[in-house]
């Protein structure tokens, strides 16, 4: 409900601000626009040049600075000057201007996008930030990945820490319809899920074979992070739909692995492409809200025959609801087409739960009567899918119990008692008559 | 009137035949008379009859007065406004008759309280009271009085409890005479047993009731005493009204039956009985149908069912009387009663085991059971051994509450047997009833109220009237017997006074003025106590200052206020049940629980989130969409009646239906503590840490470390309390009322 009133002050606010805000972030346009990226060094902008040109070939207008410039800053005057946050800066210690952890993550539970690319010597307010959005980096801060079985095949013998992984999650929402064929070269540090956490998914997995430890030293004792608990990549969506991704490696953005070919070790296909730009590609339109981002709009219940919402329903009413569900395509609302959205009937548990019906174009209605309780109900729709934004409508309404003139006046079974009164009665005065006056 | 009785014990035994027998004719005014027509009087030129008429009706005028004004202490001290918890429903609901009417209130359902159950208010509640008030409230619109319902409400109880007075001179002149009327009425209008729940503010159901009470009894020993069916028709409409008023009037359809059944075995049944009896409890019962909380309760639940055994019983003797007329020979007879009664109660007795076994006839309810057994809530229901007017009264309260009626009770008893008739037998009854009551539950003090002001009435006017005898006789002696026939039906007391003793009459004369003199101590300790004791709006608080100044808490109404400007409309509170109807009242918010405890699992859900740790309340708090919690807390204040010293209620409560919350894990030794020594989940419990939240920083009173607790006496044992899901949001100027937010969940976990 108070979710409902807030899309709604969005939206006139939106209505009035238009003029100014047209190229920003909003409910109704959702993919970023104004993205700030922040780098150790210069030279990123142009070794990484391919990702960001794909971010800027899609319209996506980017603010390149040092990530320890003084000037920088997320916001002025209460509002965010960027829509998203690119932290390419794995070693930075400490942020120029006023921007800092708390900072960074207050813009994130403010609803806007961040993506992390670390690296081996990952500073500990990198980690400190991922850790907030519960991804935990190997604590070891020289370990790195390593996989002597799915490694990638290379010309020098290496330490193995190129890796060529291709275990993705399994969702078109997050990574595209085509499937990714070549697997994506990953040289970083490897991470784990903190396990309290229900909202980060882990997008590249490492394979079972690999451990995160230092290749520069001897094994000596069991690495803390093995196999495919490692993640090398990894997503949040945010209860505020914020999203925020997370990697271990700067480099797989990197031009270079843009562009190399690669062989898995103990493959014989020898890609001439690596996955990286495909891959990368399709998260960033998953991160800027480009794509798996769903909107209900005109959610209506009423009574059968009539048109209006009641403020109350009563007990054994039927009723109908609808709701309509959109999904953001980048450039305009889609109707969202699935068979799996369920309403619920709530009062402390789902007195009633359907599948809601769909005329394929987005609109999704069902009917149902009323249970006979009375109480206070929800309409509640909780539609949590991998990928997609969830959508959590509650409306609260009251169902009252019959009044007394709903009932039913005459009840035939009730007749014989009717009949068994007025039969006194008359009785009664013919008794009477009788006996006072037949003397 | 006093002659009538005799005639009443002679027509029990001479049967059925004297159903056209008119009611006694009116009272020849002999008594009272000649107390009061004095000298002085012989001046104006009324007639004894009239001046006595005239002074009867300026006293009970004052009194009517006086009971009015000596409960507006309470607005004089604070302000016109509406007391304690109860009667914040009663006033909400009053308001929303007179503003949707009455359809609309009798289908009231509510979904602000006990989210998310919500209650059908029209038909959990008992509509005397607001009905009253609305009506009252109309008809001074009507007159063009622009009143607001508030003050309507605020001197309800007030102007029933003048109402009430009249009716104990009525009563008092029925069962006695019009003597003993006039100080019963003087006596109730005072007693502060009756003030504690009539005071101006208290709108309870209680301020009409005791009215109603009074009156049905009136009614119907008026009945009875006359055998007229007006009567007893008049009756059952005063049952109706009592029914309508409060859930107390089982105590009505108890105690006539039982009185009949006194009645039927000192062979006193008569026609007049009889007329009075079915009369009432048939009209009476149909009337009682008509109140939806009651309903068909009235012929199902065990607690109704001495009232319908005894009506058949009574038609039995009806049958009996008959045959006995029909059949002159009587060893036939006492053959056929001993088959008729066999039979009758045989019959009875497998009914109520058929009915019972078969659920029919519902069993009785814990209220009514902790009523006979004072033990019983304690050990099975802990939501009504938890309130505190549920306690077993300490004698020091009746001490309170009664002061020299208390042992002119016993003496009134005594002039009640001495003068046995019908209706001293019914006064006697409720008198020894309500007083066993009165000592079950202190709220029940207030239904004995009544029953001793009219005995100890008895007592004052019989041995006032005694002792003036006495000296006016000695007075008159040497005159001559002129007057004597005023006073001859004192037969017993003049015998004793012609054998005249010198110190008779000084003697009388001393003991007159110990009269006066404990009267008086009387007024005064009733207008202390009400004035002290009584008057007090327990939502506002008042103490003394360190200068003697009086120092006026405002916390509660601080806080509501502040819930409804500062929160969704939506939003739901969360408290002890004992702040519901207030929060819905005057913060117009949603709460989970209120004082309607109709649902012990969900008082006992709220018991358990108080008595869980934070992280297994929050669970609790999330299913049921509570967005605020509200704790009061008397730390800093002293204030005693907080949550820290309701929480074992909580936990009890709880643990009655989850099993999971233990008593012994929050006591030390058996011992209630919150300083150092607490237990650990004391310590950890959510009650514990929203009173205490920061408390440790404070210092309350000077040279106490911070954190010292007033209220306890002794520095609290956790002062680092971090709240992980809920965070506060605003606290009362005194930290009487503390107001925390539920957190929503965390954005990125």
């Amino acid at each position: 409900m108070s979710k409902l009133v807030h899309l709604l002050g969005f939206v006139t606010l939106n209505v009035f601000l238009l003029p100014f805000l047209c190229k920003s972030f909003s409910p109704e346009t959702p993919t970023d626009r104004r993205v700030l990226v922040l780098l150790d060094d210069l030279a990123i902008q142009s070794s990484h040049s391919l990702f960001f040109k794909s971010l800027q070939s899609r319209g996506f207008d980017l603010d390149f600075k040092l990530a320890y410039d003084p000037k920088i800053s997320l916001q002025r005057y209460g509002q965010y000057l960027y829509d998203a946050l690119i932290l390419f800066s794995p070693t930075i210690e400490g942020f120029g201007g006023s921007i800092d952890q708390a900072a960074i993550l207050d813009f994130v539970d403010s609803g806007h996008d961040l993506i992390i690319g670390a690296d081996a010597n990952a500073s500990d307010l990198i980690r400190e930030i991922a850790t907030e959005c519960g991804v935990d980096f190997d604590e070891d801060s020289n370990a790195l990945v390593i996989d002597h079985t799915s490694y990638a095949v290379s010309d020098t013998e290496g330490d193995h820490t190129l890796i060529a992984s291709d275990d993705f999650i399994n969702s078109n929402v997050i990574l595209g319809s085509k499937k990714i064929e070549a697997p994506v070269l990953f040289q970083g540090i490897g991470h784990t899920i903190n396990p309290t956490s229900s909202l980060v998914l882990k997008v590249l997995s490492a394979s079972p074979s690999a451990y995160s430890a230092n290749p520069k030293s001897k094994l000596s004792s069991p690495p803390s992070l093995t196999g495919s608990a490692i993640s090398l990549v990894s997503i949040v969506q945010a209860r505020n739909n914020a999203r925020v991704l997370i990697s271990g490696s700067l480099s797989i953005f990197s031009n270079r692995f843009f562009r190399s070919g690669v062989q898995k070790a103990g493959s014989a296909i020898k890609h001439e492409k690596s996955g990286n730009e495909q891959f990368l590609t399709e998260l960033s339109k998953w991160v800027f809200h480009e794509r798996g981002h769903l909107k209900a709009v005109n959610v209506r219940h009423h009574k059968v025959g009539e048109a209006d919402e009641p403020a109350v329903y009563r007990i054994n009413d039927d009723l109908e609801y609808s709701i309509d569900i959109y999904e953001w395509s980048g450039t305009s609302w889609e109707p969202y087409v699935a068979d799996d959205v369920q309403l619920q009937f709530y009062m402390m548990s789902p007195y009633v739960l359907k599948t809601l019906s769909t005329d394929q174009k987005g609109h999704y209605f069902t009917s149902f009567k009323v249970p006979d309780v009375y109480g206070v109900f929800q309409f509640k729709v909780e539609y949590n899918r991998l990928g997609y934004t969830s959508l959590s409508l509650s409306k609260q309404i009251p169902v009252r119990p019959f009044r007394h003139n709903e009932y039913e006046r005459f009840i035939p079974a009730a007749y014989p008692y009717y009949g068994a009164a007025f039969s006194m009665m008359a009785g009664f005065f013919v008794f009477t008559a009788i006996y006072l006056y037949n003397k | 009137m006093v002659g009538k009785p005799e005639s009443s014990n002679g027509t029990a035994k001479s049967g059925s035949n004297q159903t056209g027998s008119s009611p006694p004719s009116a009272l020849p005014l002999n008594l009272k008379s000649d107390l009061f027509s004095s000298l002085s009087f012989k001046t104006l030129k009324l007639k004894t009859k009239q001046q006595e008429l005239l002074l009867r009706v300026s006293i009970l005028c004052l009194i009517y007065i006086l009971a009015f004004i000596t409960r507006l202490f309470s607005v004089l001290r604070y302000e016109s406004m509406i007391h304690e918890f109860d009667p914040y429903f009663n006033y909400r609901t009053t308001l929303f008759l007179t503003q949707k009417g009455f359809y609309e209130f009798w289908n009231w359902f509510d979904s602000e309280s006990w989210y998310p159950l919500g209650r059908i208010i029209g038909g959990t509640l008992y509509p005397g009271l607001m009905v009253t008030a609305a009506i009252i409230y109309w008809v001074l619109r009507f007159l063009r009085f622009a009143v607001h319902i508030r003050e309507v409400c605020v001197l309800t109880a007030p102007f029933f409890a003048s109402n009430t007075t009249l009716v104990a001179y009525f009563f008092g002149k029925e069962i006695w005479d019009s003597g003993a009327g006039l100080v019963a009425a003087a006596l109730i209008a005072i007693c502060p047993g009756y003030i504690s729940r009539s005071v101006a503010g208290s709108y309870d159901n209680e301020g009409v009731a005791i009215f109603a009470l009074l009156f049905t009894f009136y009614l119907f020993v008026k009945a009875v005493n006359t055998g007229s069916l007006a009567w007893a028709l008049a009756s059952a409409f005063g049952y109706f009204y009592m029914v309508s008023a409060w859930g107390g009037y089982v105590f009505i359809i108890n105690l006539i039956p039982l009185y009949v059944l006194v009645l039927l075995i000192t062979g006193r049944y008569s026609m007049r009985l009889y007329v009075a009896y079915n009369c009432m409890y048939v009209l009476g019962m149909l009337l009682a149908m008509q109140i939806r909380f009651v309903g068909f309760q009235h012929v199902q639940s065990g607690e109704h069912m001495a009232a319908m055994g005894v009506f058949f019983l009574i038609q039995v003797f009806y049958f009996l009387d008959w045959v006995r007329y029909l059949l002159s020979d009587t060893k036939l007879f006492q053959a056929f009663l001993r088959i008729t009664v066999t039979t009758a109660v045989g019959v009875g007795a497998i009914a109520l085991g058929v009915g019972t076994a078969s659920g029919y006839i519902s069993p009785w309810t814990g209220r009514f059971y902790s009523l006979l057994d004072p033990t019983y809530a304690k050990d099975h229901i802990p939501i009504i051994a938890s309130v505190s007017e549920h306690q077993p009264t300490a004698w020091s309260s009746f001490m309170f509450d009664f002061h020299i009626l208390l042992f002119l009770f016993p003496a009134g008893l005594y002039f009640c047997f001495k003068r046995l008739s019908d209706a001293t037998i019914f006064i006697v009854m409720y008198g020894l009833t309500s007083m066993y009551f009165a000592g079950v539950m202190v709220r029940l003090i207030l239904v004995a109220t009544p029953a001793v002001c009219l005995i100890s009435a008895i007592a004052v006017s019989a041995t006032i009237k005694n002792l003036t005898q006495l000296v006016r006789t000695k007075s008159k002696v040497p005159q001559s017997g002129s007057s004597k026939g005023s006073g001859s039906s004192k037969g017993s007391s003049k015998a004793t006074v012609d054998q005249s003793q010198p110190f008779q009459r000084n003697g009388a004369i001393a003991l007159l003025l110990g009269a006066f003199y404990l009267l008086s101590k009387y007024a005064t300790h009733c207008t202390w106590v009400t004035s002290e004791a009584y008057s007090s709006p327990s939502i506002v608080l008042a103490a003394r200052g360190a200068h003697g100044n009086r120092v006026i808490f405002d916390d509660y109404r601080e806080a509501y206020f502040w819930l409804r400007q500062n929160t969704p409309p939506d939003a739901k509170v969360m408290s002890w049940w004992d702040y519901g109807y207030q929060i819905t009242a005057m913060g117009n918010r949603t709460v989970i629980v209120d004082n309607n405890t109709w649902n012990n699992t969900h008082i006992a859900t709220v018991g358990r989130a108080m008595s869980s740790y934070e992280h297994e309340a929050i669970e609790i708090m999330r299913s049921l969409d509570v967005d605020y919690v509200l704790v009061v807390f008397g730390g800093v204040t002293g204030y005693s009646s907080d949550d820290i010293n309701k929480f074992l209620w909580m936990v009890r409560i709880g643990g009655g239906v989850f099993p999971v919350i233990k008593e012994p894990d929050y006591l030390v030794n058996g011992e209630y503590r919150v300083d150092k020594g607490a237990a650990p989940k004391m310590l950890n419990c959510l009650m514990y840490k929203l009173c205490y939240y920061r408390f440790g920083e404070l210092t309350t009173e000077y040279g106490k470390p911070p954190g010292y607790d007033r209220a306890r006496g002794v520095e609290i044992g956790n002062k680092d309390i971090k709240l992980e899901y809920l965070e506060e949001a605003f606290t009362t100027s005194n930290w009487i009322v503390r107001i925390y937010k539920v957190k929503p969940p965390n954005n990125r976990w």
